[in-house]
């Protein structure tokens, strides 16, 4: 049985789970790192957050093969997302600091 | 549907609290420094085993190897029950320290998004042990079939909503 189930694993979507798990990890040590510039630190953070959530979608949920209009939700939903939370955090939140 | 209008309410939730945060910084920064990255990384860590072991199911089912899809659908519900145990040590070490919801904004909307995206992976554990169940038979109907393949969409996307939860509530600087 352990044969099968390596068969099962040993192809691309263990190499997508080996992605995800060395993304969590830079941006663990990313955002650990208070010394250096925050604020670059965090867009970098968001940015490796919704590539994370994409890879889940097209790989993981299987939208990559999904009919055109759940792949548009899911490409959308990472890029018009990601892109507002970056705009609220530079504009809100960094006018306040500086 | 139901996959796709939870992750956009959690989207809006999301810039709910960008916008809160960017209101008191200096607030959020502080207690922020109270909350361990170490939960929430290993909390990551867990959750994107589990849909590993999902999708492994996933495809086991669809190759009739339904003994396999019981050993992965297994395997993510202790990853599950492991990312339950962490946030319930974590929220029980918060509140041993003193910060609660009431505490201050920072907290309330730590518990309030934390506490929303437990409770979908509680519905995502009960989804996995229907699965398992599913699993045991020899064949699945074609519904049968297509709620295993969504009961594996609502675990994905649970895992996707707290990615972005870990980054915004653990990592982000103020």
């Amino acid at each position: 049985m352990t044969g099968q189930f390596g068969a099962i694993l040993r192809n691309r979507i263990s190499l997508i789970w080996l992605v995800l798990v060395v993304a969590t990890l830079v941006s663990w040590w990313i955002g650990a790192d208070d010394a250096a510039n925050p604020h670059l630190g965090t867009a970098v953070v968001l940015i490796v957050a919704f590539f994370k959530a994409r890879l889940i979608g097209l790989y993981f949920m299987e939208l990559r093969d999904a009919p055109l209009p759940l792949r548009l939700f899911l490409e959308g939903y990472c890029l018009i997302v990601c892109t507002t939370l970056l705009v609220m955090y530079f504009t809100i939140g960094i006018a306040r600091t500086t | 549907m139901f996959i796709l209008g939870d992750m956009a309410v959690f989207a809006l939730l999301f810039g709910v609290f960008i916008y809160y945060r960017g209101k008191e910084p200096v607030l959020y920064a502080a207690a922020q420094l109270e909350v361990h990255r170490s939960f929430g990384a290993v909390n990551t860590l867990l959750l994107l085993t589990g849909s590993l072991f999902v999708v492994a199911a996933v495809r086991a089912v669809r190759s009739q190897m339904h003994r396999i899809a019981q050993v992965a659908i297994g395997a993510a519900l202790l990853c599950g029950a492991g990312f339950l145990l962490n946030k319930i040590l974590e929220w029980s070490d918060l509140v041993a320290n003193g910060h609660v919801p009431a505490g201050n904004n920072f907290f309330m909307y730590f518990f309030m998004l934390t506490g929303l995206h437990a409770f979908h992976l509680l519905v995502g554990l009960g989804i996995l042990i229907a699965m398992l169940a599913l699993s045991r038979r020899p064949s699945l109907s074609k519904g049968q079939f297509a709620f295993f393949e969504g009961g594996a969409c609502f675990w994905h996307m649970v895992d996707l909503i707290w990615v972005v939860l870990f980054a915004l509530l653990y990592l982000a600087h103020s």
